[in-house]
């Protein structure tokens, strides 16, 4: 048997993800999550907070929580279910970075920790940054 | 002597025995349908120890002296000792054997270690290079994990394809031939195949390839058919990697082994109530299968002749980040009763 022929096999036998599921527990946690966020919105502006601060209390919040339940062990059990919709929010930004800390302080807080903390999150740093600033050199020449 | 048969495969005339053999595991094991043929299992992933390295070389030892222990002999009889495992530079092995003391020839056969180091030990026995050798693999879910995934704690999905690495050590001790003991009575040594797959979460589709043609080769030199095996067994392909083995043997071989073939990664587990998609994985998926219920089986002749194919995925983390394709490895170990 051929590579092709092979990987046609292959292609037929291995089961497929649940796409439409996988969709609608996204949608349906990732939406939740959102609406979490609307709700702390809320109760940051009632409490007097204004606008900077509430767009700087919500996402923190949010990320405190997150790191609470990644070093208990119970993000990934929700993320299981929730796949898309507890990764694309910052809730999965939050758990990339905390995941590696808490797994690779074995090796020890410089090398371990500290290294391997953004060893899943330095990708979305780096290009985010870059294509930020790319954007802002577009808006500074042509826009402003 | 051991004799060649065939083009691969080798007869060891002097059919060397079992004489000992163990195996220990993690909870979710233990949990399994297996559970009650292990030695022992722990709850504790760390087995007591501070990282998840140093669990699967107290794992390992443990097994080791388990099993050194149950063939009635002391550690000073073991002339040298075949074992292997997942973690980089085979520490899991290297570093229980700083303890035991034994002449030490580490493997790396991926998941396939276990069936490489059962088919060495015999080879040495056979050849009267030594009296007593030990075989003996080993992994770690946690440890694996880190290695060649993502940390513990991340939030993500598992593909339906992909495997749960067993939490699992099993050791043999191999010596000259003695009544009413499991035998070695023929190995072959497998060459590496690979058809091309990239899919990191779909190592059965790597593996089964290697199989096939391990067996087939197998049964072409010996000039026998999958009926004349009670068993024959599989490392750690998974649903999918058994799936794909079998009609690999159709349509390769005009064979048809599905009467006779089970895999120990389908066996370890309970795929659906354990959540463990595929099944399980590692060198420890075949090493504590093979060094508890099926060891035991022949040893009380339930069953007669087993062709015990470990099956490898020769892949690093390395090697998956640069685009290579997975190449598999399987080689053979006929038991008999």
């Amino acid at each position: 048997m051929n590579n092709q022929q092979y990987q046609q096999l292959v292609h037929n036998t291995t089961p497929k993800s649940p796409l439409l599921k996988d969709c609608i527990s996204a949608f349906l946690f990732g939406g939740s999550i959102c609406c979490f966020g609307e709700l702390l919105k809320m109760l940051f502006t009632n409490i007097g907070l204004n606008e900077d601060e509430v767009k700087l209390a919500v996402p923190v919040t949010l990320i405190v929580i997150t790191a609470i339940l990644t070093a208990t062990g119970t993000f990934a059990k929700i993320a299981k279910h929730a796949g898309a919709g507890t990764a694309v929010p910052i809730t999965g930004f939050a758990n990339s970075v905390v995941s590696p800390a808490v797994e690779f302080s074995a090796e020890g807080k410089i090398l371990g920790t500290g290294a391997k903390m953004f060893n899943l999150a330095g990708p979305v740093i780096v290009y985010g940054c870059s294509a930020a600033s790319l954007y802002g050199l577009i808006y500074y020449l042509f826009l402003k | 002597m051991p004799q060649r048969t065939g083009k691969y495969t080798i007869e060891l005339k002097n059919t060397p025995s079992i004489i000992g053999y163990a195996a220990v595991v993690g909870k979710k094991e233990a949990e399994g349908p297996l559970g009650q043929y292990f030695d022992k299992a722990y709850n504790d992933a760390f087995f007591g120890e501070k990282t998840f390295e140093k669990a699967e070389t107290k794992m390992q030892k443990m097994t080791i002296e388990t099993a050194v222990k149950k063939s009635e002999l002391s550690k000073n009889d073991i002339q040298i000792a075949f074992a292997g495992d997942l973690l980089n530079q085979c520490i899991g092995s290297s570093f229980d054997m700083r303890d035991l003391g034994f002449c030490f020839a580490g493997l790396y056969g991926a998941c396939s270690t276990m069936a490489l180091s059962l088919a060495l030990a015999g080879i040495f026995v056979d050849s009267g290079a030594a009296k007593t050798a030990l075989a003996a693999a080993s992994s770690h879910f946690c440890s694996a994990e880190r290695q060649y995934r993502f940390p513990l704690e991340y939030g993500g999905q598992r593909s339906p394809a992909s495997q749960w690495t067993v939490t699992g050590a099993g050791a043999a001790v191999v010596a000259e031939k003695r009544e009413n003991t499991p035998k070695i009575e023929k190995v072959i040594i497998g060459s590496v195949r690979d058809l091309g797959i990239t899919d990191v979460n779909n190592m059965g589709a790597a593996m089964a390839p290697a199989a096939a043609q391990t067996i087939g080769d197998f049964l072409k030199d010996t000039q026998t058919k999958p009926e004349d095996y009670d068993l024959i067994l599989t490392g750690d392909l998974g649903s999918t990697g058994s799936a794909l083995l079998e009609e690999l043997m159709r349509k390769e071989y005009c064979t048809d082994i599905s009467a006779v073939h089970k895999d120990c990664g389908t066996m370890v587990f309970d795929l659906e109530k354990q959540d463990v998609h595929s099944g399980g994985s590692g060198c420890g998926c075949s090493a504590s299968v093979v060094c508890s219920y099926i060891l035991g089986r022949l040893k009380s002749k339930e069953l007669n002749k087993v062709l015990f194919v470990g099956t490898g995925a020769l892949l690093s983390p390395t090697s998956s980040m640069q685009k290579e394709s997975t190449p598999g490895i399987a080689h053979g170990v006929v038991l008999t009763a």
